[in-house]
This record gives C-alpha cells, sequence and structure tokens, in this order.
C-alpha cells in the first residue's frame, strides 16, 4: 500500500484533483463507473492475447484523452505488478505444457508463459481503465455517483465517512509518529518495535473511536436522522450518451473479435 | 494479499461477489443510526493502519489489521473493510474490480469470524488474558485470509497451487506480526478506555 506514498504525500485529498483538465473528467460519474464495470466485465471475459492486447490499447487510450500525468499513472499501475510478479513467474513452471527451457530440472512451459501474459495483461487493462475514469473522480463525487445508482444508502454513507477521515486520521497517525521519532524510536525487528506499533495502533483506534462519539454528537445537535441527503443531480449530456455508446461498441467489437 | 482480475476462473469470482453482497448486507444491518460515524472513522483507521510499514529482518510488511476489525466492528467489519478494498483499487489501483467480491470476502469474511470465536473472551478477565486473546483472534483472521487466498487460487486452476502454497508461508511471519500488533492494541485499549469493550464490545 504505501509504497505508493510518499511520506509527505496526502492519501486522498489530491486523489481527483487530476479533475481540473482532461475531457474524460467531464463526463458524467455515474456514466464512468458503469463503463469501467462493462468494460471490466469484458476483458476478464476475452480469451485470446490479441483482443487482450486490443483492450489494453483502449486502456491506453483512455489515459491519453483523460491528460492524467502519463508517467505517474503508469508507474502506479506497474507497483500492482510487484505484487503479482512472483505469482506470474512460477506460472511457466507449475503449467504443464511444451518445454520451453528448464531450470533446475524443472521445465517452463509455453502454456504457462501464455496464461501469465495472459493474466498480467488483464489485471492492467483493468486497474488503468478503472484509475482513469473513476479515480479522477473527487472521492466525494464517487459517494454521490454511487448512490444515484442506488447502492445501499448506509455504504454510501459509511464511504463518505471513510473518505472523509482517512486524512484526519492520517494525520494523527504522522504526529504520533513524529512524536516516536523525537523520542529516538527507530524501528527494527525487535520485540520493542512491535510493542510500539501495537501501541500506536491501539491509540489510533481509541482517538478515533472518541472522535466518532463527538462526531455523532455534533451530528445529533444538527438533527441527523439517519439520512445524509445528497443534493447533486446528474443530467446525461449528448457528450455523456456518446461515450457511453462508443464503450458499448467497443466492449462488443472486443467480444466479437475474441470469437473469431 | 489482492488478487487481481484475470487470475481467477468466473465461478470463484461469482460466488465471491454473491458471497460479500452477503456479507456486506450483514454487515449493514447491522449498523443503525448511532453506529454509522463510529463505523465510518474504523474503517478510515483501519485504512491508515494498513500503511504502516512494520520492518521484519530486511523487508518489511504493511499491516492488515482485519482480525482487530472484526474484534471491534463485529458484522460491521465486512462493509467497512470492503469500502477499503474500493478506494484502494480506485484510487491506488491496488486489486481489481471484478475481483472486489472475493477479495472482500477473503479479508472480511475471517475477521467477522475472528469476532465470532474470540470477540467475547477479549473483554473478560485482566487486560493482559484479553490482550492474548485480541493476539490469537489477530493470527487466526490473517491465518484464515491467506488459507481463503489460497483456496480461492487453488480452486481456479491447478496450475495455481504452487503460488497458493506460496502465499500461504509467505505469510507465517506477517501472522506473527499481526498477532503481536493487535494483542498490544487490545492491551492499551483495555487499560486506556476499558468501557469500550464492556458495553457490548462492537462499537
Amino acid at each position: 500500500m504505501a509504497h505508493a506514498l510518499e511520506p509527505q504525500a496526502k492519501t486522498l485529498s489530491e486523489a481527483g484533483s487530476a479533475s481540473l483538465y482532461g475531457k474524460l473528467t467531464e463526463l458524467d460519474p455515474r456514466v464512468r463507473i458503469l463503463a469501467v464495470c462493462l468494460f471490466a466485465v469484458v476483458t476478464v471475459a476475452l480469451q485470446t492475447l490479441s483482443t487482450l492486447v486490443a483492450a489494453f490499447s483502449v486502456s491506453l487510450c483512455l489515459l491519453i484523452l483523460s491528460g492524467l500525468p502519463k508517467r505517474r499513472t503508469l508507474k502506479h499501475m506497474a507497483m500492482m505488478d510487484g505484487f503479482i510478479i512472483f505469482m506470474l513467474v512460477l506460472m511457466p513452471f507449475s503449467m504443464p505444457g511444451d518445454a520451453m527451457f528448464t531450470v533446475f530440472g524443472f521445465p517452463a512451459s509455453w502454456q504457462g508463459l501464455w496464461k501469465a501474459i495472459e493474466i498480467a495483461l488483464t489485471a492492467n487493462t483493468v486497474i488503468l481503465a478503472l484509475m482513469v475514469l473513476v479515480g479522477t473522480m473527487e472521492p466525494v463525487t464517487l459517494g454521490h455517483a454511487l448512490h444515484r445508482l442506488r447502492c445501499p444508502e448506509v455504504l454510501v454513507h459509511l464511504l463518505m465517512f471513510t473518505i472523509r477521515y482517512i486524512e484526519v486520521l492520517r494525520e494523527e497517525y504522522l504526529r504520533l509518529r513524529g512524536a516516536m521519532k523525537i523520542r529516538g524510536f527507530r524501528p527494527g525487528t525487535n520485540w520493542h518495535t512491535y510493542r510500539s506499533f501495537g501501541y500506536l495502533v491501539g491509540m489510533m483506534l481509541v482517538r478515533a473511536i472518541e472522535r466518532s462519539e463527538r462526531i455523532l454528537s455534533a451530528m445529533k445537535c444538527r438533527g441527523f436522522s439517519g439520512r445524509l441527503f445528497l443534493l447533486q443531480d446528474y443530467a446525461l449530456t449528448r457528450r455523456d450518451r456518446l461515450f457511453a455508446v462508443s464503450m458499448c461498441a467497443l466492449c462488443a467489437g472486443l467480444l466479437i473479435l475474441d470469437h473469431l | 494479499m489482492h488478487i487481481v482480475d484475470g487470475a481467477l476462473s468466473n465461478p470463484v469470482v461469482i460466488g465471491g461477489a454473491l458471497a460479500a453482497v452477503g456479507g456486506i448486507a450483514m454487515g449493514l444491518k447491522s449498523l443503525d443510526l448511532d453506529r454509522i460515524p463510529a463505523a465510518g472513522v474504523l474503517s478510515a483507521s483501519f485504512f491508515v493502519a494498513s500503511l504502516i510499514h512494520v520492518p521484519i529482518g530486511p523487508s518489511s510488511v504493511h499491516l492488515i489489521l482485519n482480525g482487530l476489525a472484526g474484534l471491534l466492528l463485529g458484522w460491521a467489519a465486512f462493509p467497512a473493510l470492503f469500502v477499503g478494498l474500493l478506494l484502494q483499487a480506485v484510487f491506488f489501483g491496488f486489486g481489481g474490480l471484478t475481483v472486489l467480491g472475493i477479495n472482500a470476502v477473503n479479508i472480511a469474511f475471517p475477521a467477522v469470524l475472528a469476532w465470532m470465536l474470540f470477540g467475547r473472551l477479549i473483554g473478560r478477565g485482566s487486560p493482559v488474558q484479553g490482550a492474548i486473546w485480541g493476539g490469537i483472534g489477530g493470527a487466526f483472521a490473517i491465518a484464515a485470509t491467506t488459507a481463503l487466498v489460497a483456496v480461492s487460487l487453488a480452486l481456479s486452476g491447478k496450475e495455481f497451487i504452487p503460488a497458493a502454497k506460496l502465499v500461504f508461508f509467505a505469510h507465517i511471519p506477517v501472522m506473527v506480526i499481526e498477532a503481536v500488533l493487535t494483542g498490544f492494541a487490545i492491551l492499551l485499549a483495555r487499560k486506556v478506555k476499558p468501557e469500550l469493550f464492556l458495553k457490548g464490545r462492537a462499537a
């Protein structure tokens, strides 16, 4: 997780700041969410390598259209690959098939290699499209759009609370870490470190619960009755429809190509 | 321990999504008006806690703390952890979209299970006793999560079995660390805010 963040980087307050530029970010958030869901399902359903490459290039085109900083977004995407690289490297050895070469007597199969490439392509295609289409939203907009898409209300509330307090609690965490550092705490592989981190987590939770009690009384004082009123309304424009139709056409095209 | 899109077979993905919907529905039912802020703030703190890197030998691991989340939230841990996974996928690009369901089940179901098995015990006896049960709960949740990840990989195809075994054994040190940290976190909470575990425990 934290590989993604430099120590001083903000967690979610910077997310969605890209909405200042780019054409895709002006589209209706509901359309973007639905489009990426459709695209993800279609991509996962693809069987052949050539269509997967085509799907990946669709994601790349979306990235270019979005006007996001390309290098940074691709770096983010590649970070996920770090997690799955072990599984992918093992694939050629664990899947039976025609031998490609042998390492220490273990044959590596072509079938396994292709399968590993397929998984890597699928995973990257979906995550890139998700980051470009939905990750560029203000986190709060995501909540509003999900609400309009008839997600359960309580789940949307939970999402909104989480989004709101991640940054607050992260600052609290950094403050506590600062206090530890100034007292000479240096993490290492020892009991003292684990105990200190345990206390740190415990303290964060105690403070979080106390904070939530204050939030609840503040909300009740303002007449909170279990509903948040989300006033934002969305209307589809011609451009949204155009985007939706072209995404559907692209997905249909990919599926047809796949079956040829 | 995120599984990515495209790795799992369709039945596993669909089964995971259905199970996640069920778990989230159970969790949402347990969230009444008074508990929404607490669940939201705790969900945010577990998100932040997962950013903490704990050194282990020459490397480091990041915390998951799903056991602790379960012990504090009960069924509500399901939607809370789901929200965390959703935000991670959307804004940081970890995990995937179609596998959100199965990932949520793999992480949140052990959390709920830990609460069912050990939830009562952490509030009883001396703080140290509670902390020990908390530690056992923390280790249990990670063990169950890795086992579920391994099972979902193994169900998707025989070629994943070596990877599944690797996942399980690679996480044994993580289990130990999570156990120790969960234990100390509970110990501190028991000492600083004992009433947290007296009134129904689940925040």
